[in-house]
């Protein structure tokens, strides 16, 4: 079997979707690595000292947050020049390449005139941005 | 003859390097687990880069054997790291969410690009479990630590009976689709290697699935753990996908359920660089090993342990959220 016969009954939009999956998860992983080689390297001032990080990670978030002063929401985003902030760049990108692939078969359903997957694409690009957004808040 | 005994010889000895290889990683994987119950005071006098090395090398042992297991490393990461190492569970459950993620992640565009994870199945459930997952990531960081532990401890030991009871149906028998699934065309064809001819699918039950998917994803969020435990029954025996085509868009769906669950525990603080990062590249490496040694390990003994290890980490689990083993 040929691969273009193989490869025929995987549909457009799925097959949009791998390309664009594939750029993100190995650009995220990418900046994953780079960051953290930055933060345990001390090529970045960290925030919080590696050596102090044993004293702070076994309590809960609300206290860890409390002790250290960390940000929540998106306020790490104003620290990604502090090493243990700029360790969560690869961790936001991993976190939301998956928007971007939702943004690019959105057109190929619609040109299908298949509502209804655009409609679950929207949805779904809802729910993400929602997550991310930082405004659904929750504490102890 | 002699050539056949030789083979078979050659064989053996394969199988028993391989099983050799499995007990020096369960011995290893004890061995951290235990030195680092043992090290479990507050203030741990091992330094920051000795724990970020042991995680790493224990989530390269858990990528090993998670591959050939067929579970995915997140289900094992959660109970075995927030067990024996010092982080707290919301930084553990933090961490599993982006193991999971990461490896559904890398698995992903291959995965869809061969047809083994279909967009149009996925999709649907995918969207569902995202919402809830992100309603199990606020009440997991909402409620007392010890809470999540006793909850965990008694979902792993259910994934366990799971595992150990849950039959596998390679091509399950779907007489008609449902409406639903017409409606949405979630039927697709996929191209088996192992019998080399497309075989085309489709779906039935998919309201109950649906249904079902929401409560998932409120554990994946709730536990930080991959859900592909939950999923694959889900979507082979009660949806009737093929085996291959239901381990293939569970993976996918992860990379939806787990990214809006990541998201809460990113804005609320609860997750460590120092943490996660170590953690997601051992598994990942640990994968790639695991995959090569699919071929040679015998899935059935892997299973097994891998079984045995998630069954003492429920315990461990149990015990420690019921204040007995802490």
């Amino acid at each position: 079997m040929s691969n273009v016969e193989k490869d025929s009954f995987i549909s457009v939009e799925q097959q949009r979707y791998a390309t664009w999956l594939s750029w993100g998860a190995r650009s995220g992983l990418v900046i994953l690595i780079l960051s953290f080689l930055a933060y345990v390297f001390g090529w970045l001032p960290a925030r919080i000292p590696l050596e102090q990080m044993p004293n702070v990670w076994n309590l809960s978030t609300h206290e860890y947050l409390h002790q250290t002063g960390a940000p929540t929401g998106w306020h790490w985003f104003t620290m990604v020049g502090q090493g243990d902030f700029a360790g969560l760049l690869g961790i936001a990108w991993l976190s939301g390449c998956s928007l971007l692939c939702l943004l690019v078969v959105m057109p190929i359903y619609a040109q299908r005139k298949d509502w209804i997957f655009v409609a679950l694409c929207v949805i779904a690009l809802l729910v993400q941005l929602l997550a991310a957004s930082g405004i659904l808040t929750v504490g102890h | 003859m002699l050539k056949e005994v030789t083979s078979k010889l050659r064989d053996t000895a394969i199988l028993l390097k391989a099983n050799a290889l499995l007990l020096l990683l369960t011995l290893s994987l004890f061995t951290a687990g235990a030195y680092a119950a043992e090290s479990l005071p507050v203030v741990s006098s091992m330094p920051w880069w000795g724990w970020a090395l042991s995680l790493f090398v224990t989530c390269f042992f858990l990528g090993i054997v998670a591959v050939p297991s067929g579970v995915g490393g997140g289900v094992l990461f959660v109970p075995i790291v927030g067990g024996f190492f010092p982080f707290h569970l919301d930084f553990v459950r933090g961490a599993g969410l982006l193991v999971a993620l990461a490896s559904a992640l890398a698995a992903g565009p291959s995965l869809l690009r061969g047809g083994l994870a279909d967009l149009r199945l996925a999709l649907p459930l995918a969207v569902l479990a995202s919402a809830s997952s992100i309603a199990g990531a606020m009440v997991g960081l909402a409620i007392p630590a010890n809470v999540v532990q006793i909850a965990l401890g008694g979902t792993i030991l259910g994934i366990v009976t799971l595992m150990a009871m849950a039959k596998k149906s390679e091509f399950p028998e779907v007489a008609a689709p449902d409406k639903l699934s017409l409606a949405l065309s979630m039927n697709g064809i996929f191209h088996d290697a192992a019998q080399n001819k497309k075989i085309a699918w489709q779906v039935h039950r998919t309201p109950i699935g649906l249904m079902l998917f929401i409560g998932i994803g409120f554990l994946a969020g709730l536990f930080g753990m991959g859900a592909g435990w939950a999923n694959v029954p889900v979507l082979n025996l009660l949806m009737g996908a093929p085996l291959k085509v239901s381990a293939g868009t569970s993976s996918f769906i992860l990379t939806l359920v787990d990214s809006s669950a990541a998201w809460i525990y990113l804005n609320k603080g609860a997750v460590l660089a120092i943490i996660a990062v170590p953690s997601v590249i051992g598994m990942m490496l640990g994968a790639l090993i695991g995959a090569r040694l699919l071929h040679v390990l015998k899935a059935s003994v892997v299973r097994k342990m891998v079984i045995s290890l998630l069954l003492f980490a429920g315990l461990r689990a149990l015990l420690k959220g019921l204040g007995i083993w802490v």
